[in-house]
């Protein structure tokens, strides 16, 4: 009847595997009482969790991203903890409970931090920058989210229920395979990412077609902002690499459940086909996380230069060729596997190639900030911090991008600073500005900046303490993943990492405080106009929080900086003659009706419930029918409470809040050249 | 019946028969062990991909002249990146195996 969940799933072995499990299911409870005592679970039920707006979205899926953040980092800083007092001890964790540490610290941070993360800026942005009215598919999107979320929840009800994965984020069989993983762990690592990708994948899609067929009038390929030229670079790169991963998650299942034999050592099976497929998604994946970040930072170093984006067509077709080349690299994630030179040496020279499009994006941004008058908001804090640290990650990528130089470190903690170099600047610290940059459009009013130029700090400094001993650790002979050691010389370093694992501690309460800052003290920082830092690009012609239909009257773009060329011809917040009824979606609740069949369908799978899983699948294909077969699914917003909702944000822009740019107007012999991207 | 409908039918009645054509000769050639080795993978590999094309053509109406620029576009980026991923992937697992020997 429950297959082989019994009452042993608990996790009695260890104090500390019970503490955190206790941590998950009493934190899901408070917020559960939270939200009760409170009432508002109609209210969220109804404004929230079934709305297929892509603005909620987003902040739903930044919430989630966060959410994990907190319990990526805890799984860190466990590890920091561990590593820093092991010299010649067990110290505080048994070997099998921090293998599940590592285990699920890469697998929250890749899958439920980073891709949550940057799918939720995209979603709150992307359909403003390009000026639509929402994504191309508003219930996709709904699924979407609900699919990242229940992988999500996968992962934490493995702490509470049975163990994680002990195979590492990347689940390499045949040690992740049945005959050595015999538990549920690995189970729970496949299911977590089969549904998520599907989410991803599904992602992908939607974001595809919404940037090809939803622009506004005017609005050709070489007019849209870089980012959403990199959401549509990432885009293609989620569509295409998605199902690599779907795939050889699947036929590990298979191996797992059902006894196939693709993985293992006997029976025609080969492991060194799994790195092959996981790396061909892998290798774009991480440019997946990495190229919106960099969208996003050429938005904020153009706003906050005060300059437009210099090269901003050396940009899109760098970003294009990152894009390309990121599909023709993956084999340097396993050069130690025993390829002949010549493979090695196209791989590597490949890895090398990739390089130069990224360097031409630094002296882009390093252009942009040249003679411009620099703002040092938080976001743009974020970007100077970014370029300088994401630097030596990179010259460290080409470094081991030479297969005799990788054989020597790979596996070693030289990797793991290396790749913790690319993503913690590369991305993370992206999304961080997004979230000072873009937050007042979300929710209308400024991030506190004093405490986000705090958390910066906090989040730098600790970041180099923590990973630049790792290089030295590597070169020294470590290798990662550790849980004890013998080698009294490590010991030091290892104290300052755990050190600066406690520097980016204070940085997340940093980041927690300051929105606690700014919610009390909201009033004071509203944003009335709709563009508070003076922006250039069309997300900012919206009001703050924006109106369900973004646009009243969709707008016409005659630039790349299309929103700052209205405001230097003044008709940036000219009402329109007449206002139009405009077709909305309809909120659904089957979205999160799917995401949770699909969290029991996996969870079902995992503990050999079969018959639950199969309830579960045909629940689901019952609901994909019902949503197939209604035709009412979009209602209709009169003309009049259009026009009331306009009067209202037009009345509030007075010539003393809002950034008036006419007096800039280029001038001169300068006037009468064309506008940079104006031809088609 | 229009002429309009009547080409129509021509074609997916044309792509009908091509795909069933294509789908009976691996089956055959598996079914009656007419030939063995990696022959057998060769002609089985031709015929799926020819079958990918008859679908392409006859059901989803793919025309070089009609088919919108952007369509082609990505269609031709997709068939580079299976172009990369396959043929990657047989390259370095070939490459292994005759290592492994």
């Amino acid at each position: 009847m429950l297959g082989r969940l019994t009452i042993d799933a608990i996790p009695l072995y260890s104090w500390v595997a019970m503490g955190g499990a206790a941590v998950t299911v009493g934190g899901g409870l408070a917020v559960f009482l939270l939200i009760t005592y409170l009432r508002a679970w109609k209210m969220l039920w109804r404004d929230w969790l079934t709305s297929v707006d892509h603005k909620k979205i987003g902040i739903m899926y930044v919430v989630l991203a966060l959410v994990m953040l907190v319990r990526g980092f805890i799984d860190a800083l466990m590890m920091r903890a561990q590593q820093a007092i092991s010299l010649n001890n067990e110290g505080y964790l048994p070997p099998e409970h921090f293998e599940q540490i590592f285990s699920s610290h890469g697998t929250i941070m890749i899958f439920f931090v980073a891709m949550p993360f940057l799918t939720g800026l995209i979603n709150i942005i992307v359909p403003q920058q390009i000026g639509a009215r929402d994504v191309a598919f508003p219930f996709l999107n709904s699924v979407s989210l609900w699919m990242t979320a229940a992988g999500a929840a996968l992962v934490l009800i493995s702490l509470a229920v049975g163990k994680f994965s002990t195979a590492g984020w990347t689940g390499y069989p045949p040690y992740s395979g049945v005959e050595y993983s015999p538990g549920v762990g690995v189970d729970y690592w496949i299911w977590a990412l089969l549904v998520s990708g599907i989410g991803s994948t599904l992602s992908g899609i939607n974001f595809i077609v919404t940037i090809v067929k939803n622009r506004c009038p005017g609005m050709h390929l070489m007019r849209m902002p870089m980012f959403t030229w990199t959401t549509l670079c990432i885009s293609i790169l989620m569509a295409f690499a998605f199902p690599a991963l779907t795939v050889v998650a699947a036929q590990l299942a298979l191996d797992r459940t059902l006894g196939f034999h693709f993985f293992t050592n006997e029976a025609g099976g080969n492991m060194m086909m799994f790195a092959n497929l996981l790396w061909i998604w892998g290798h774009p994946e991480v440019y997946i996380l990495i190229l919106p970040a960099f969208g996003i930072f050429s938005e904020v170093v153009a706003t906050f230069s005060r300059k437009r984006l210099f090269g901003y067509e050396s940009l899109v077709y760098a970003t294009a060729c990152i894009a390309i080349l990121s599909f023709t690299v993956w084999l340097h994630h396993f050069f130690t596997m025993g390829s002949s030179a010549n493979v090695n040496a196209v791989f590597g020279i490949a890895t090398m190639i990739i390089a130069v499009p990224t360097g031409v994006k630094i002296f882009d941004w390093l252009f942009t900030m040249y003679r411009g008058r620099i703002e040092f908001h938080p976001s743009m804090v974020y970007t100077i911090g970014f370029m300088v640290t994401f630097v030596i990650g990179g010259v460290t990528g080409v470094l081991l991008a030479l297969p005799p130089a990788d054989y020597l470190m790979h596996n070693s903690t030289f990797l793991v600073a290396h790749f913790h170099n690319m993503l913690i600047p590369g991305a993370l610290f992206g999304y961080f500005a997004g979230l000072n940059y873009w937050f007042p459009k979300a929710f209308g009013f400024k991030l506190d900046a004093k405490w986000g130029i705090r958390s910066f700090w906090f989040w730098m400094v600790g970041f180099y303490l923590a990973f630049m001993p790792l290089y030295a650790l590597g070169f020294m002979g470590m290798s990662r993943r550790m849980e004890h050691y013998a080698d009294p010389s490590w010991q030091p370093f290892l104290i300052v990492a755990a050190l600066g694992a406690v520097c980016v501690l204070c940085g997340i309460i940093c980041i927690g405080i300051q929105l606690y800052v700014s919610i009390k003290t909201w009033g004071s920082s509203a944003d009335v106009t709709g563009d508070p830092w003076n922006g250039r690009t069309l997300e900012w012609a919206t009001s703050s929080p924006p109106a369900p239909y973004n646009f009243a009257v969709l707008p016409e773009v005659r630039d790349i900086d299309a929103f700052h060329e209205m405001k230097l011809r003044g008709t940036a917040y000219t009402p329109p003659d007449r206002y139009e009824d405009i077709v909305m979606p309809k909120s659904t609740g089957l979205g999160p009706i799917l995401g949770g069949l699909a969290f029991v369908l996996g969870f079902s799978m995992v503990w050999y419930i079969w018959w639950l899983a199969a309830l579960c699948f045909v629940l689901s294909l019952v609901c994909v029918g019902i949503r197939a077969c209604d035709d009412d699914t979009d209602f209709v917003m009169p003309a009049a409470e259009v026009e009331k909702i306009e009067r209202a944000r037009l009345a509030r822009i007075t010539p003393s809040n809002m950034h008036d740019m006419r007096p800039f107007v280029p001038k001169g012999a300068a006037s009468g050249l064309p506008m940079p991207g104006g031809a088609a | 019946m229009t002429e309009q409908t009547e080409r129509d039918l021509t074609s997916y009645l044309t792509g009908f028969a091509l795909a069933l054509v294509l789908t009976a000769i691996p089956f055959g050639l598996v079914w009656a062990e007419l030939l063995s080795g990696p022959a057998i993978y060769v002609v089985i590999g031709i015929a799926a991909v020819l079958q990918v094309l008859v679908h392409l053509v006859f059901f989803l109406h793919l025309n070089l002249k009609s088919t919108p620029v952007e369509n082609l576009f990505f269609l031709g980026f997709a068939a580079v990146l299976i172009v990369i991923m396959v043929g990657g992937s047989l390259w370095i697992m070939i490459d292994l195996h005759h290592r492994m020997m």
